[in-house]
């Protein structure tokens, strides 16, 4: 039997996709083939912005580096806390709801409110950080120098999102079967060979996915850094999505914010498929 | 004589009913706004707008975000209203997204908003989409009273599309009670060898926040700075390295040009003249208060006007702000040109000259505009006449962050400071003073105003936060920031380019 009618129950989805995925892709393309900016219209300019992309505009690779590292970084601070937090609740201790609660308020605020907050706190001479570091002789510069700006960004960003590792880990921990658990106890293993031999190999597909989500995320980061530094001091704050929406929204280069856009997605899709096929190598090994 | 008395009070009552001085007191009960003043006679006072009908009409409004410019925008949309019979929808935006809120249906060809607030070096993108001021505006009373360079800002080759709604310039700000202070003079010549003055020189400046810095030199048990400026990066720092580069770089003995050369339209920016100002700006970071080169303008207000620093330099804010009736430092502060330079660049004969320079920068400020597609263009005028009439912009000026500020030639009567605001006669003479000097001055430096301008000062905010973090020497940070006016001159297409930097260059060469 040939159900035609069913094309006609597919459509309302296919035109969704193409309204909210297809189509702002394929603009996207179009207007990084183009001089869009405050002086041109939609022209049509060839590969000229892929051009000056890839031979001078250093900021743009300066600013995926710095990216990468305060991406990966993030990342594996937030799966090692939000796993030893998931850990710890997932046993039976005193006040676990309350912990398990507490430890989900970071993702539960408003990030950019939250920035300004951590901005206030890491103000060098107002704020309080300072002000009690102050009583040991101690007077970091927070925000204005470079290495400790991004100190501070990578804090501001796990305070925020350790949670949301936390909560995926504890959800995988409350779903392991237990009967490994129980063989291991009867073979007398201690809590870190069971930890290390045990939960952690039952939890590497979860793990994964939590990272990766996590990463997906984290390669966007933009209001913590537009928040706290505005890239600055200098550019050591800068990241590409930052580096983008300059181009894009205060600079007006429309055109060529779309050519970084396009080539930012393709190198994230290729490189968060690397990490998966790596990731999955080295924690599914057995 | 009881007739006499009889008809001396009914003359005297029919005087102050049909006086102006009576409708004043009126408008000053129903709008207490405008309390201090009443209502002020014109051709868009809260009088002649009562009289208008716009009753089922909606006017859209996009401004800045409360309460800088969004505030006084809201209140006189709110009392327009109540004046008109007029709906007003105000916007509020965050600055750093009004120039593209307004742009992208510009380019797409519509007007979500009949009026749109910005800076005023947007004119040049905005100019294309805007309505030029209608001639009755322009021969308004209010409009008359507007100062010279004022309207130059607010109009591009002598046609108006910005309506002026408020006047900036960058100057000095400094504590009075330490730089006028005998027991201090004393004190810094014994130490230095040096007068303890207003500085004249940017290096002098230099010296006296050095001075000053990291110890507690008012007696109130915190710690004081020496300056306290704009340098976060993309947050207005241009403007502030502007103000510091003028001394050194605006020559007017080299007409053609402080940002470009007009005729070859190479950049200025790398030469010896601008490295110097940012080889001392760079030294500026050693007396800023801690944190300070991640200071925005806001940091700046609080941190001059909350009595934290010796000096601060830019918009009339900070300074407004240490004179509010709430500031630690109100009648303590005192204003002045910016500093100059003992030794000025020679663009032309490529060397220095030894000797003295000060150049005004009238920097942008903010600007306001009517969408060419708005059906309600009569309307929109009227709300913006409106907006800055004499007893709505007196009002105005006195609170601080509202970010209304002098463009006038009645704000340069320092009497409106000292009755209405409560100055102290020589702080409110030094303020009338400094601003009208600036307006009188032949060497000024106006803002850029050409295609793409965003381009261009992203691209010195760029490169002058790179040398104050250390990342880069002065001469490399300009060097690169030179390299990439160029590409931009080239995108853009340099005879664009040129053309709009001409209208500008005629200004700062007097010759319009």
């Amino acid at each position: 039997m040939n159900f035609k009618q069913k094309y006609v129950f597919l459509f309302p989805g296919l035109f969704v996709l193409i309204g909210i995925l297809i189509f702002p892709i394929i603009f996207v393309v179009r207007l990084s083939l183009s001089g869009w900016n405050s002086y041109n219209g939609l022209n049509f300019i060839g590969l000229e912005n892929y051009i000056r992309l890839f031979t001078d505009d250093p900021r743009f690779w300066e600013s995926f580096f710095r990216l990468s590292f305060l991406s990966v970084t993030t990342v594996i601070l937030q799966y090692v806390i939000g796993f030893a937090l998931a850990h710890m609740v997932w046993k039976d201790i005193k006040f676990q709801r309350f912990f398990r609660v507490l430890f989900l308020i970071p993702m539960m605020t408003t990030p950019v409110i939250m920035t300004v907050i951590w901005r206030t706190f890491f103000h060098e001479s107002l704020g309080p950080v300072n002000d009690i570091l102050s009583n040991f002789g101690m007077s970091p510069k927070w925000l204005t120098d470079p290495v400790l700006a991004k100190v501070t960004v990578i804090i501001v960003e796990v305070w925020q999102w350790t949670p949301f590792m936390f909560l995926l880990l504890l959800a995988g921990l409350l779903s392991l079967p237990k009967e490994p658990f129980l063989a291991a106890a009867i073979d007398g293993a201690s809590p870190v060979r069971k930890f290390l031999y045990v939960t952690f190999p039952l939890m590497a597909p979860i793990s994964i996915g939590a990272i990766i989500i996590r990463l997906i995320e984290a390669s966007k980061i933009m209001d913590t850094v537009y928040v706290l530094t505005s890239g600055g001091p200098g550019t050591s704050t800068e990241t590409s999505s930052f580096y983008i929406f300059i181009k894009g929204l205060r600079e007006f280069q429309m055109g060529y914010a779309a050519s970084m856009s396009f080539t930012y997605l393709i190198i994230m899709i290729i490189s968060l498929t690397v990490i998966v096929k790596v990731l999955t190598k080295l924690m599914l090994k057995d | 004589m009881k007739i006499i008395k009889t008809c001396l009070t009914a003359v005297i009552s029919s005087v102050l009913m049909f006086s102006p001085m009576a409708y004043a007191d009126k408008w000053g009960d129903q709008f207490p706004h405008i309390k201090a003043t009443g209502d002020i006679a014109g051709d868009c006072s809260y009088e002649e707008m009562s009289k208008k009908n716009y009753k089922g009409k909606t006017l859209k409004i996009n401004t800045h975000a409360v309460p800088v410019i969004g505030q006084p925008t809201a209140l006189h949309a709110e009392q327009f209203a109540k004046l008109t019979g007029a709906k007003v929808d105000v916007t509020h935006t965050p600055a750093g997204d009004l120039y593209a809120k307004a742009m992208v249906p510009f380019k797409a060809g519509q007007a979500p908003y009949d009026i749109v607030f910005g800076f005023s070096n947007f004119i040049n993108d905005w100019k294309r989409y805007l309505a030029p001021v209608p001639k009755k505006y322009m021969n308004s009373t209010e409009m008359k009273d507007v100062t010279k360079s004022h309207i130059g800002v607010s109009s591009w080759d002598g046609t108006m599309y910005q309506y002026p709604v408020d006047g900036d310039r960058h100057y000095l700000k400094y504590r009075k009670d330490v730089i006028d202070n005998p027991e201090m003079q004393k004190k810094y010549k014994a130490d230095t060898g040096k007068e303890l003055r207003v500085p004249r020189t940017w290096k002098e400046y230099g010296e006296m926040a050095k001075y000053f810095n990291g110890w507690d030199w008012d007696g109130d048990g915190e710690k004081e700075y020496g300056s306290a400026e704009v340098m976060k990066k993309d947050d207005l720092m241009f403007a502030a390295f502007f103000s510091r580069s003028v001394a050194y770089a605006k020559n007017p003995r080299t007409p053609g040009g402080f940002f470009f050369d007009l005729d070859t339209m190479k950049p200025n920016i790398n030469n010896p003249g601008f490295v110097e100002a940012l080889g001392d700006w760079v030294e500026a970071t050693k007396y800023v208060p801690p944190g300070g080169i991640n200071f925005g303008l806001g940091d700046e207000i609080g941190s001059f006007g909350g009595g934290q620093t010796l000096f601060s330099f830019s918009w009339d804010d900070a300074f407004i702000a240490a004179m509010q009736d709430d500031s630690p430092i109100k009648n303590k502060v005192g204003a002045a040109p910016l500093p100059g330079a003992d030794r000025v660049w020679n663009r032309t004969s490529n060397s220095w000259e030894n000797q003295y320079n000060q150049a005004p920068y009238i920097v942008w400020g903010w600007a306001v505009g009517v969408a060419k597609k708005s059906k309600v263009k009569d309307m929109a005028f009227d709300y913006l006449c409106f907006f800055s009439n004499g007893a709505n912009h007196q009002a105005d000026l006195a609170i601080g962050n509202f970010g209304v500020n002098p463009f006038k030639n009645s704000d340069f009567d320092p009497n409106i400071y000292i009755n209405t605001m409560g100055w102290d006669a020589d702080i409110a003479n030094s303020y009338t003073k400094t601003l009208l000097d600036m307006e009188k001055s032949k060497n000024r430096v106006f803002p850029l105003r050409v295609p793409g301008v965003f381009e261009f000062t992203s691209a010195v905010a760029t490169g002058t936060s790179k040398a104050l973090a250390g990342q880069l020497s002065p001469q490399e940070a300009l060097d690169e920031v030179a390299k990439e006016w160029e590409a931009i001159v080239q995108r853009v297409g340099k005879k664009a380019v040129q053309d709009a930097y001409a209208v500008g260059v005629k200004m700062e060469d007097n010759k319009l």
